[in-house]
């Protein structure tokens, strides 16, 4: 037996089986982010609101999904919400595939709450002024918000939503534990089938890196394009 | 919800014990203390080498830490958990390899929280004290770094949250944390899982809030007493 079988990554079932992995992975990633973007955006704004109880709303959301780790946000998504469901949508649910979407919820909700953060503080970041000079030189509301504010605040917002959603990236690998068929799982179930522990996990460890390093190379990449511009 | 805290409160604090292994709540606590304990000097000495002239030095661990940082905590685990048997020799048991997959996890990051607090003082912090006639080192040592590490203070709190978020993943192999106590608990009480885990999440909110809270206390109160990197201003004298 050779000391590393790359034979085993390239090709047949086991290949198969990673591959498999890798892409749900990819699709966890996807569908969390999606839904996750427009969850941060109402909750950064419920946390702008100048009423004190939407301001509370957000402000206990954002802390309570935060302070718990998102491995109880997946048990309860998976194992605690589907029983409190009734009893026709719940038979429904497990007919399908309830752990991806168990998942899907848990990692969107979670990420939301990281990401309304930064897009609160990029909103926050842009003086007031700003949006009163727009207002002077005769743009309507709209017209500042998209040729003065916004500019500025996605300057400075889009950074750090990127290196969350490379920590949506490596939170995907938590999705194991309710048994969704991601990366993490398969090459545990390929280790498991073969006791080829080395060759699984090296697979699993390049493609999360892999991964990882592209997102690092795009947040490189657009602070090169839009450098943050001092106001 | 309150019949199930009467009846398991014990269990789910400290697992087995004293007829068993130490688990529960307490575990995640030792655990996650342990971890940030061991990884904080391994995290200073990586961080140190992140922003050393040298290198030899720099590029090495520049090198590890963005490998550690690509990885999802759980492939750390399972390297951990695969490699430390066959390198060691003895089976070694969860706890272990939960906290050295923690310390070496944590350090990465740590490194990365140094190497911003060094970053993040004056140029002329180092200037000074090397043209008072101090080398590297003692500059280093005497003045960089204690205001550096004091500025940490905040990232290292939250840093601890972190951690204790993160020992919920020993779950995956085993560890009797509180997470797993938990599940074993469902298992016992079979219809109640929605109660049991948002008992489970309610701890960890309590735990992990308080602990923030206190993060945000510790700055604002740096940040007053002028003892923030922000200020060098009012930096403590140092006797060369």
């Amino acid at each position: 037996m050779p000391l590393f079988d790359y034979s085993l990554l390239l090709t047949g079932k086991y290949h198969d089986m990673l591959v498999a992995g890798l892409l749900l992975s990819l699709q966890l990633l996807a569908a969390s982010l999606v839904l996750a973007l427009p969850i941060a955006m109402v909750v950064a704004l419920l946390r702008l609101s100048p009423l004190a109880p939407l301001r509370w709303l957000g402000f206990a959301y954002v802390e309570t999904i935060r302070n718990i780790p998102l491995l109880a946000h997946m048990l309860f998504w998976y194992f605690g919400a589907p029983e409190l469901l009734p009893e026709g949508i719940k038979q429904w649910l497990y007919a399908g595939h309830i752990e991806a979407y168990s998942a899907i919820i848990a990692l969107s909700l979670y990420t939301a709450a990281f990401m309304a953060e930064d897009i609160r503080s990029g909103i926050r970041a842009i003086p007031t002024v700003q949006f009163e000079a727009g207002r002077a030189l005769g743009f309507g509301f709209l017209g500042t918000m998209r040729r003065v504010v916004l500019p500025q605040a996605l300057r400075v917002t889009v950074p750090p939503l990127i290196s969350q959603t490379l920590s949506l990236w490596k939170n995907t690998s938590i999705a194991t534990v309710i048994g969704v068929a991601e990366l993490m799982y398969q090459a545990g179930q390929v280790e498991s089938a073969t006791f080829r522990s080395f060759e699984s996990f090296a697979f699993a460890s390049a493609a999360y890196l892999t991964v990882s390093l592209a997102i690092t190379g795009l947040a490189t990449w657009y602070h090169h394009r839009f450098p943050v511009r001092t106001i | 919800m309150l019949e199930i805290i009467s009846d398991y409160w014990v269990y789910f604090l400290i697992g087995q014990y004293p007829n068993g292994p130490l688990g529960g709540l307490v575990l995640t606590l030792l655990l996650a203390s342990c971890g940030l304990v061991l990884a904080l000097p391994l995290g200073i000495v990586l961080g140190l080498a992140r922003v050393s002239p040298w290198r030899w030095l720099r590029w090495p661990v520049t090198g590890f830490v963005f490998v550690v940082r690509g990885l999802p905590l759980l492939m750390v685990i399972f390297w951990a958990y695969f490699f430390l048997p066959s390198v060691t020799g003895v089976k070694t048991d969860q706890f272990t390899t939960m906290l050295i997959a923690l310390v070496v996890f944590d350090a990465a990051y740590l490194a990365e929280i140094v190497r911003a607090g060094i970053q993040g003082l004056p140029r002329g912090q180092m200037e000074t004290a090397r043209a008072l006639g101090l080398d590297y080192g003692r500059a280093m040592r005497l003045v960089v770094l204690p205001q550096a590490l004091r500025s940490m203070l905040p990232s290292l709190v939250n840093q601890f949250v972190s951690t204790i978020k993160e020992t919920s993943l020993g779950y995956i192999i085993g560890l009797a944390e509180v997470s797993f106590i938990a599940t074993q608990i469902n298992t016992q009480v079979f219809t109640k899982p929605a109660q049991i885990y948002l008992i489970l999440g309610l701890t960890y909110f309590i735990l992990c809030f308080g602990l923030s809270r206190f993060a945000y206390w510790l700055e604002r109160r740096l940040a007053r007493r002028g003892m923030s990197v922000a200020n060098p201003a009012s930096a403590p004298k140092v006797s060369a």
